[in-house]
């Protein structure tokens, strides 16, 4: 379950209620010392000695994401500093059949860099150069360890950017980024981390590095960079990446509108982009979230607003200019009865500010909460939240919205007291019902966390045993022995084979036992 | 050009099961000189499963065919037993103008799209490159026009895709929503595989608002240092351009053009801040021209040899310099215009032109787009030209994309042959 408490960062003594179905996903039904001693010697060989840990203080270090939830111990962590030093380890992995997982700075919200307990955990910490910055080719070259907002600074004195902006973006890494699609507050206007990432050098579940697009777009052949993208460290691990800048924009304009109820700013969402309008970004915060919001980082928002919108638009002045004065029109339209405008990078700072730090500060409010991460369509806004309203108030579990209106990704935050007995429960029931209401809605379970081992059983909800078989074929041509990352994002694991079309005789062990499909 | 251990007659009969129409197939639905025994054409997506089902059973080679607008792109296939034709699946399912999304069945052309979402005020954001494309066809082709500055190309406005396997597994990936990443993005894997992969027959877009006014200022240029410095001069400033076009025919003069758009007053302020960058020669105009998205081989007759090219945005001058001087050293013709602002540039080389003077051409442009950061691809060209030279050119990761061949079409029978390193 999605559970966080208070902090995404605690790192409590207390271990994480892995339910039993997850144990095979997690590797701790059993592990192979053999092959985990042939891998370990293996590593030693090509690693700096402080690059390989397996002293079990310091691999407990490692064993969470920001979806704390899981815990696992990995049985060995290494820090590689060079791809070729990477490729190393995985080949050693693929060589022993252990399974590895990528981590990047482990700010994932759905246990994707979860540690395997008979495996490696393979961390990019230690990759991070930025190799070029070239604004006149609009792209920069960058190490899968590399901070999100570290290439942009690198970027600002040239005059560029890089858009996707998750709001974990002091910490959170290229690398994780690449695996998990990520998004931001601004990919309403520019797109997600999918959009921006041309070029990789990649490790495949082989240990081979190959070379995925690069510095000019449409490389010949399949778009197998596309593919790799968001597919959250199942298919291999991305190292050298290559990153599309964006140029600043000429004038960039921040408003905060406080309005009386969700519905009025749910409907001004809708007719602003209904307007032709397209903002940088659109942001949505409940009474609940503005509540939290307040009490952590005292952003001044509206006293007394049932929601309030945070709505940015850039681009060329005039146009800013333009769309501006009709987006205020909109807001007074629908009732906004407090508009507050940023006129400079401070006021602005501070408008965002109540946003950006918008899950942490829910911590203010409720000892542990849920956070989730559903989408529908934009028009569908007013009545799932409405929706979502009636489901916490008959189940008395309380929900505080924080959502990129534009493109209709929401982030309800489930509060509960894991002190009281059966609270985490509801909680987790009522974050279920709103995955249901998502999908009834036509949308999605998960817009920019990522599925990992979190949601990996709702999986069957959302796409048919063929569609999920499909994708799985992806798997099956990048890693056909699954040891890359097993047991995340698929519920049931496809089994390969070793001759695409050829079915073998004894069934697979796993087939067997009912713990795998072989389609 | 049938494969021999196949058994029409029988194969006939489980189609027609499969789909009313099925036909024999005549001259006219050749793929690129290999002449297809059978046509199909399902009117929806189960009844695409029931004919890939069919032709799985009786071990039928498959090409998908949209429009038929370009067919003869990519190698010729090996073998051909059964189009299937997609033009009867031509509806516009769904266009919800609210959340800014159409969703389309393959065989729709994307005249017919653009005029659904303009209703509304809005557009797919793809130009329409050769007249008469379809859906399907723009996906498998990965089609792209000038306005791929601003916009990106199929990769970047695909939201979710409708796809039906070799075996006629249907299969899914994506949705209806613009922020999801649920799964693995499958319909990137589709875009720019030539019907190699899987049959697609449904495909969900994101949509634009429909600009209020646009401008087009040019400038000419005589050398490739001076396109380089317009097209960079461009880039650098904050106009926020929705194309950047290069057209050139080596020797002579060129033009850079630049595409804005936007309200009537913000068009006006960044045309005169353009005029500016762009120089003193440069001129504008309001709209498009009438050729604005054409490709370079377009109107030419016969069968004229069509060059993608790609490289770093900096590499632009080289790319050009390199085409003046090939163009010089064998007395070729070439023409060249395409999205500079991006990276591409499409070449057309006459379709009586010398092969093996061809051949150098591609061969030349190729190690200069290579070298810096792009490739080259021959889209097209008569079969005595496809002989000379190597047209997908070297292929990075081509292992891992065998890999995925294999396992979506295990017996190789989706356009076996068309695709990079013979997929
Ligand atoms: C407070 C907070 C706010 C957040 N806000 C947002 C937001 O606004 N938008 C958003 O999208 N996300 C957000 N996130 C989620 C998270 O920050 C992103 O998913 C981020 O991209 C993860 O990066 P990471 O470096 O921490 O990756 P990790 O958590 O270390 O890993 C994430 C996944 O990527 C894989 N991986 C890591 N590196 C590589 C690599 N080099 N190659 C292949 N696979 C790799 C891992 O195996 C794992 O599956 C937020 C998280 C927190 C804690
Ligand atoms: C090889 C090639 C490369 C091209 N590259 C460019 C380019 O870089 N820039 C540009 O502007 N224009 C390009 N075009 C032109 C553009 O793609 C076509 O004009 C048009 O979009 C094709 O539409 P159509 O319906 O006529 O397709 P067709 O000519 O019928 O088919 C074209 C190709 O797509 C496949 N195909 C068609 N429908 C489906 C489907 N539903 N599922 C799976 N496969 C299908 C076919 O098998 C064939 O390989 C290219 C075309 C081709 C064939």
């Amino acid at each position: 379950m999605s559970g966080m408490h208070g902090t995404e960062t605690t790192a409590g003594p207390i271990e994480g209620p892995v339910p039993p179905e997850a144990t095979s996903a997690t590797g701790e039904a059993g592990s192979n010392p053999q092959a985990m001693a042939a891998v370990v010697a293996a590593v030693e060989a090509a690693l700096p000695p402080d690059a390989v840990v397996s002293d079990h203080i310091r691999l407990r270090t490692y064993e969470c994401d920001g979806l704390a939830h899981y815990r696992v111990t990995p049985a060995l962590v290494v820090l590689p500093e060079t791809t070729e030093q990477l490729a190393a380890v995985v080949r050693a992995c693929s060589d022993h059949g252990v399974p590895f997982v990528a981590r990047g700075s482990g700010t994932g919200l759905s246990g994707g860099a979860l540690p395997r307990a008979d495996g490696v955990l393979v961390v990019t910490s230690r990759m991070r150069t930025i190799h070029e910055i070239r604004p006149e080719d609009q792209r920069a070259v960058v190490d899968p360890g590399v901070i999100n907002l570290d290439v942009t600074h690198a970027a600002g004195p040239k005059g560029y950017y890089y858009a996707p902006d998750p709001s974990s973006q002091q910490i959170c890494s290229i690398g994780g980024n690449l695996a998990e699609n990520s998004g931001g507050a601004h990919c309403l206007k520019y797109g997600f981390t999918t959009n921006h990432v041309l070029g990789a050098e990649f490790v495949t579940p082989q240990g081979d590095v190959v070379q995925l697009g690069g510095m000019a777009p449409d490389s010949p052949g399949y778009d197998l960079l596309g593919a790799v993208v968001g597919s959250e460290g199942t298919l291999g691990i991305a190292t050298r990446t290559i990153v599309k800048l964006t140029r600043l924009p000429q004038e960039v304009r921040t408003v905060l509108a406080g309005f009386a109820s969700t519905d009025d700013a749910g409907a001004a969402t809708s007719a602003i982009i209904g307007a032709g309008i397209v903002p940088a970004a659109i942001e949505m915060m409940d009474a609940l979230a503005i509540e939290a919001a307040e009490a952590a980082t005292h952003c001044d928002y509206p006293a007394g607003a049932g929601a309030v919108l945070v709505i940015e638009l850039d681009g060329a002045a005039v146009e800013v200019e333009h769309e501006f004065a009709q987006v205020e029109r909109i807001c007074q339209e629908h009732h906004a009865f407090a508009t507050r405008v940023a006129t400079d990078p401070a006021e602005r700072a501070l408008i965002w500010k109540g946003r950006k730090s918008a899950f942490a500060a829910v911590g203010r409010i409720s000892p542990d909460y849920i956070v989730q991460d559903g989408v529908i369509p934009r028009t569908a806004l007013p009545g799932v939240l409405r929706s979502i309203a009636e489901l916490s108030e008959s189940s008395g579990v309380r929900v505080a919205n924080v959502f990129h209106a534009g493109d209709g990704n929401l982030h309800p935050l489930v509060l509960f007291d894991d002190a009281v007995e059966g609270a985490a429960e509801a909680a987790e029931a009522v974050s279920g019902a709103i995955l249901d209401l998502c999908i009834s809605h036509g949308g999605s379970i998960t817009g920019e966390h990522g599925v990992g081992i979190d949601k990996a059983a709702y999986m069957p909800k959302m796409f048919s045993d063929e569609d999920l078989d499909t994708m799985q074929l992806v798997r099956c041509a990048f890693d056909p022995d699954g040891v890359a990352n097993p047991g995340k994002v698929f519920p049931t694991p496809r089994l390969c084979g070793e001759v695409p079309g050829k079915k073998k005789g004894a069934p697979h062990p796993l087939v067997a036992a009912g713990k795998a499909t072989a389609f | 050009m049938t494969t021999l251990d196949v058994d029409l007659a029988a194969a006939r009969t489980a189609l027609s099961a499969a789909c009313g129409e099925v036909a024999d197939a005549g001259p006219a639905d050749a793929v690129d000189g290999v002449t297809p025994a059978l046509v199909a054409r399902p009117g929806s997506t189960p009844e695409v499963a029931e004919v890939l089902r069919a032709a799985a059973a009786h071990r039928l080679a498959v090409v998908p065919r949209g429009r038929g607008t370009k067919l003869t792109w990519g190698r010729p296939p090996e073998r051909a037993d059964l189009v299937v034709d997609l033009s009867r699946m031509d509806a516009v399912l769904d266009h919800a103008a609210g959340d800014l999304i159409v969703e389309a069945q393959a065989g729709t052309t994307l005249a017919e799209v653009q005029r659904t979402v303009a209703g509304a005020g809005q557009r797919l954001a793809l130009d329409e490159t050769v007249p008469g494309g379809s859906v399907g066809g723009t996906l498998a082709t990965n089609a792209s026009g000038p306005g791929r500055v601003a916009f990106g190309t199929a990769r970047d406005l695909l939201i979710g895709v409708t796809v039906v396997r070799a075996d006629g597994v249907v299969a899914k990936a994506g949705g209806r929503v613009v922020k999801n990443v649920a799964g693995y993005d499958l319909g990137k894997l589709v875009i720019g595989s030539f019907g190699t992969l899987a049959v697609v027959t449904e495909a969900v877009f994101r949509l634009h608002p429909l600009p209020a006014a646009r401008s087009v200022v040019s400038a000419p240029f005589e050398r490739p240092e001076e396109a380089q410095r317009l097209v960079q001069a461009v880039l650098q400033a904050q106009v926020v351009p929705s194309a950047v076009e290069v057209s050139w025919r080596p020797g002579g003069t060129g033009t850079v053009s630049v595409l804005l758009e936007g309200i009537e007053a913000g068009v006006e302020g960044r045309t005169a801040t353009t005029r500016q960058l762009l120089g003193e020669a440069s001129s504008a105009a309001a709209g498009l021209p009438e050729d604005w998205a054409a490709l370079p081989w377009a109107g030419r007759p016969g069968r004229p040899t069509a060059l993608k090219a790609t490289f770093a945005l900096s590499g632009l001058a080289r790319v050009l310099e390199t085409a003046r001087a090939v163009a010089a050293d064998t007395g070729l013709d070439l023409d060249l215009r395409g999205s500079a602002g991006a990276g591409v540039l499409h070449g057309a080389l006459a379709a009586d032109a010398d092969p093996a003077a061809v051949a150098r051409v591609v061969e030349r442009l190729r190690a200069e787009c290579t070298d810096v950061g792009g490739a080259l691809v021959v889209l097209d060209a008569a079969p005595e030209v496809a002989a000379a030279v190597d047209t997908w050119g070297p292929v990075p990761a081509l292992d891992l994309m065998r890999r995925v061949k294999e396992r979506f079409d295990p017996e190789r029978r989706l356009a076996p042959g068309r695709f990079v390193g013979g997929i």
